[in-house]
């Protein structure tokens, strides 16, 4: 006998079960609350990167002066790969649901050329994010930070950046970088930079065409350049620390929660990007495998695309958010 | 399995023969406004540098005038029309690749909507929140040059 109750004796009125009023089926509608869910999340990191650039509204780093480098280039190129980055994306959101569109064909080896496809171009993405990283953390120029956390650069008289390691005149130091067996043996200190501040503001000395440039923007929207003697005098009074590149500490391009928030959303971006390809992957092995095929349905594709066009989609306000705006 | 799909976009003055080849006019469309987005972002045309017009002063009603017209009065009109291009591009994604074009009103309700408010509401929350600290620094409370 069985022991649950299979018939109601309601079946076929309103309340009897078995109505699909939004037509679509359990996997599709939980990969969209899944979505909804997540857009959430990715809106919540990127207002609260709206929050903290509203608070520097005056200082924050102009981002075409951050990415400019393309791979193989030399030279100044803002926002060309960052748009050859966005075009990689989408193109492989075509590739994706042209893949949607063959399984609902029942075409199996266009399915698996198109995901095939889709899932080149999302390597092609997680590596040029890599690369950017690498580029960002690695730095360009150097800059000064002050006591107050403030970022101080060096431009030339035509406004061109200067590096710090072409202006700076060593001189000989006794600071030896503190290690446990020639100090105390429980505090560490990590590398010394390999510039002290004394040895920049010698250089800013005895280069007279160098100005220091402050994080504020002026009424026209850029940063503002100090005189010869502001220069020198606020380099003397405020400089701390002789930073290169940007980490979650220090960032040589301005504020360091921009470099926070870029590494944080960027990154939680990536990882997305990277779970979609492994996603992808398996999906490609079941399309090969025939798996679907057998099933007499595509619908995985269908989903996993979902999530894939989400990845896309968040790329879309990313880029607006931290590279346009 | 034979699935409809609607065909039409722009509100119905383009209409593509078939699914795929709608697919590639999603594509090319996506394309443009992002070409779009880059040529304006990377030369910054000087008359979108600057707001339009100048909040409105006075009383009650200049602070609703302000409070209805704020993106064109407090925005620059280039970052106004990046995120307006943004949205454009969020949609046809959603929309076309994503397929929401072709699932029930009611499933498309449950999405956009319940996204849109919240992420409304976030966005005002926290946004006025990160322009009240912006004064509290701006007006010398707190000392952040030094």
């Amino acid at each position: 006998m069985d022991t649950t109750v299979a018939n109601t004796g309601t079946e076929g009125k309103s309340w009897g079960g078995g109505k699909e009023p939004l037509k679509s089926s359990y996997g599709k509608m939980m990969m969209w609350f899944f979505i909804v869910s997540d857009a959430l999340t990715f809106s919540g990191f990127l207002a609260a990167y709206g929050f903290s650039r509203f608070k520097f509204m005056g200082s924050w780093p102009i981002a075409d002066e951050v990415f400019t480098h393309v791979p193989f280039f030399h030279g100044n190129y803002p926002m060309i790969y960052v748009a050859f980055m966005t075009f990689v994306l989408i193109m492989s959101s075509v590739t994706m649901v042209l893949a949607v569109d063959a399984g609902h064909h029942m075409k199996k080896s266009k399915v698996t050329w198109y995901m095939f496809l889709t899932i080149i171009g999302g390597l092609i993405f997680v590596g040029s994010q890599a690369w950017e990283w690498g580029t960002f953390i690695k730095g360009e120029y150097g800059a000064v930070q002050t006591k107050g956390g403030n970022i101080l650069q060096f431009v030339d008289s035509d406004g061109k950046r200067v590096a710090v390691s072409e202006m700076a005149i060593s001189v000989e130091d006794e600071r030896v970088r503190h290690l446990r067996k020639n100090g105390l043996w429980f505090v560490e200190e990590g590398p010394l930079p390999v510039y002290t501040v004394q040895e920049v503001y010698n250089g800013l000395v005895a280069h007279p065409n160098v100005h220091i440039r402050t994080q504020d923007l002026n009424e026209e929207g850029e940063k503002t350049i100090l005189s010869r003697e502001e220069s020198l005098t606020k380099l003397k009074r405020e400089g701390t620390l002789v930073v290169h590149g940007a980490n979650l500490e220090v960032n040589e391009y301005g504020a360091s929660l921009f470099a926070d928030f870029f590494f944080f959303i960027t990154g939680f971006h990536g990882f997305h990007v990277f779970s979609g390809v492994v996603i992808n992957i398996i999906i490609f092995f079941n399309v090969i495998l025939g798996t679907y095929e057998r099933r007499g349905s595509y619908e995985m594709v269908e989903k996993v695309g979902l999530y894939w066009h989400f990845v896309d989609l968040v790329w879309v306000f990313v880029f607006t958010f931290f590279y346009l705006v | 399995m034979a699935q409809e799909h609607k065909l039409e976009i722009f509100r119905g003055t383009l209409k593509f023969k078939s699914n795929t080849q709608k697919i590639w006019g999603v594509l090319i469309f996506l394309t443009l406004v992002t070409i779009v987005e880059v040529v304006l972002g990377i030369y910054k045309p000087e008359s979108l540098m600057h707001a339009w017009i100048a909040p409105f002063e006075g009383g009650l009603l200049a602070t609703l005038g302000n409070l209805f017209l704020s993106p064109i009065i407090y925005m620059k009109p280039l970052n106004l029309i990046f995120i307006v291009l943004t949205i454009v591009k969020a949609y046809y994604i959603t929309w076309d690749f994503m397929h929401m074009r072709d699932e029930t009103g009611a499933l498309r309700r449950m999405v956009v909507w319940t996204g849109v408010f919240l992420v409304c509401y976030l966005i005002f929350i926290l946004l006025q929140e990160g322009g009240y600290i912006q004064g509290v620094y701006e007006n010398g409370f707190i000392k952040t040059d030094f």
